[in-house]
């Protein structure tokens, strides 16, 4: 069980003047269970990638195997591997159109032909998992905050009991509470559930905090790929390409080169603190 | 902090944010006047029932203080729904005191018949780049303001000429609009404001919608508004780092200001800024972690460079 991606390109308007390779021969394994971020700057082709995941976006060349088989292929039942793979877009609470909470998350299952009582008990359990109170279920989305609204429509997406769940840049515009909230409710889903996530995400801090594994686009190329200490080892580089690492990283760096025997690979606040003080305590 | 240091600086005209005219600065002769002063303002949401009448009242602002040196760079924190954005929009009187009052540069913000020159003095910028913008073309969209003021037309273009500068964007002034950025179109908007000539800039998360290297391009260009063109600032934002360098730093929660100092006295107090459930930049995190477990780092650091050298300090 698993995602596997190979020699995939992508090119926008092929053949006309504004012809674009938005994905150049991209080769990825995507293992069950991951807690995977995706970062790269604008235009690097981290949204172009994600949205091959589904198959909402068909590769110009290339394959992209769901659970082994080609999704590419002739008679490929693509409704199911949309309800397999959830993206969550960037601002997904645009998307929110029904006239209660409750109704909106329900839409999603009930097109995937469940009995209504299944299609409630799903809707119920998404809603509880990214935290929503009972209060809001019957109140028109419009009226939620913007954190709130965002989590109606990672409910929608959950309902549907996805493998894999793809998050486009979901704390973009949210304040540091709203942020946190919906990080920790997808960390906790990822651990309670089992289920893949790939992050897609500006901040380097909430990578170093949440992921296992850092997938680096560039110009339409992975151009890294691996823990987020190995990843973040590379921040020069980084830097280049119009990224950067965590900023404790530099720190760290700064420090080694004043000759203190630190962890350069540390990339969270704690892993940075814990390791001065070990060189501290090495001194004195 | 420093808004006396900048003013003195004021005088020398010399390098006026990239060919800023010398007959506008932001201080406009006013040196030593507060632009921004609030009495015990509130304001009051009111919620209807379906037929329209009026349900409950919500408190969004509740009597708060605020006092605004000319020249000041202020940088206001807060949760969403703490009430910051609903204090900003009466700053140009988008919105009036319920109780309470506002005076923007000497002038009372509920005096009608002052409106226009209220507005005139505080301009906004708002979050989201996609809503501001009007014309088709970048210096059209950027004349637009002074045109509705009744400017006439070569001074229009002249003030085109120069907002565009001063953000860093003349050479994009014959494009759409569509084709920019995110952050080169934030910088179009403020062109906007500064081509009326607003003394204050009121930005209501400016960056929050756009990518790390957007945020960069809007934030360095208003600080240079404010260093070159003193520019009063309002700032609102949700990011620490764009907090640092601001001269006064006002929390709000629940619609009341409650804390207000320099940079490095907000962030002294980490388990308090925790408790507003807001952020604290990430040196001062480090130092913080540090302090529990004992080690005698100053309080308020406030950048990795600053954190360095401390520990350099503590080793030798």
């Amino acid at each position: 069980m698993s995602i596997k991606i190979e020699h995939l390109n992508y090119v926008y308007s092929e053949g006309t003047a504004f012809e674009r390779h938005a994905l150049r021969d991209v080769n990825l394994e995507l293992p069950d269970g991951q807690f995977i971020g995706v970062i790269g700057h604008t235009g690097s082709g981290k949204s172009t990638l994600i949205q091959h995941l589904n198959g909402l976006l068909r590769g110009t060349s290339g394959a992209v195997y769901y659970n082994g088989r080609n999704i590419y292929e002739e008679g490929y039942p693509m409704r199911e591997l949309r309800s397999k793979v959830g993206l969550v877009f960037q601002y997904p609470e645009h998307q929110l159109f029904e006239v209660d909470v409750f109704t909106d998350v329900c839409f999603g299952p009930k097109n995937l032909g469940l009995s209504p009582e299944e299609v409630e008990r799903r809707a119920y359990e998404a809603l509880r998992q990214v935290g929503l109170k009972e209060k809001h279920y019957k109140k028109s989305p419009f009226e939620l905050s913007g954190g709130q609204k965002r989590r109606v429509a990672i409910a929608g997406i959950l309902a549907m009991e996805p493998e894999v769940l793809v998050l486009d840049e979901p704390t973009a515009g949210l304040d540091p509470r709203g942020r946190d909230d919906i990080l920790d409710q997808v960390a906790k889903l990822h651990a309670e559930r089992h289920i893949t996530v790939i992050l897609v995400s500006h901040s380097m801090e909430d990578i170093a905090r949440y992921v296992e594994r850092i997938i680096v686009m560039n110009k339409g190329e992975v151009r890294y790929d691996g823990a987020p200490r190995e990843v973040f080892q590379h921040y020069q580089e980084l830097e280049q390409i119009g990224l950067a690492a965590p900023q404790v990283t530099y720190l760290m760096h700064d420090l080694a080169g004043q000759g203190w025997p630190v962890d350069t690979d540390a990339t969270t606040v704690e892993e940075a603190a814990d390791s001065i003080y070990a060189a501290l305590a090495k001194k004195c | 902090m420093g808004w006396k240091r900048k003013l003195s600086d004021g005088y020398d005209k010399v390098g006026l944010a990239a060919g800023l005219q010398d007959d506008w600065t932001g201080t406009g002769g006013y040196a030593e006047v507060g632009i921004i002063k609030g009495r015990k303002l509130s304001y009051d949401y009111q919620k209807f029932d379906e037929e329209g009448n009026p349900e409950s009242t919500v408190r969004a602002v509740d009597a708060v203080d605020l006092d605004v040196e000319t020249g000041d760079f202020v940088a206001i924190l807060g949760h969403n729904g703490s009430g910051k954005s609903t204090l900003a929009k009466h700053i140009n009187a988008i919105l009036l005191p319920t109780e309470g009052t506002l005076y923007v540069d000497g002038k009372d913000t509920q005096d009608e018949s002052k409106l226009w020159e209220i507005r005139q003095t505080a301009g906004m910028v708002f979050q989201n780049p996609d809503n501001q913008i009007i014309g088709t073309i970048v210096d059209e969209d950027v004349g637009f303001g002074p045109e509705n003021l009744g400017v006439p037309c070569d001074e229009i273009w002249k003030r085109v000429e120069e907002s565009l500068k001063a953000v860093g964007m003349w050479e994009y002034r014959a494009h759409s609009p569509n084709k920019l950025s995110g952050g080169q179109k934030q910088r179009v908007a403020i062109a906007g404001v500064v081509a009326m000539r607003p003394k204050c800039i009121v930005l209501d998360e400016p960056t929050a919608m756009l990518d790390p290297n957007g945020r960069k391009e809007v934030i360095c260009t208003v600080r240079e508004l404010n260093r070159r063109a003193h520019v009063t600032v309002l700032l609102i934002t949700h990011y620490m780092e764009e907090v640092i360098e601001a001269d006064k730093v006002l929390v709000m929660d629940q619609g009341k200001v409650v804390m207000q100092g320099t940079p490095k006295e907000i962030f002294s107090h980490v388990e308090e800024l925790k408790s507003y459930r807001l952020d604290v930049p990430q040196a001062t995190l480090v130092a913080y972690e540090l302090q529990k477990k004992g080690v005698g780092l100053p309080d308020g650091i406030l950048s990795m460079k600053e954190l360095a050298e401390e520990l350099e300090k503590l080793r030798s």
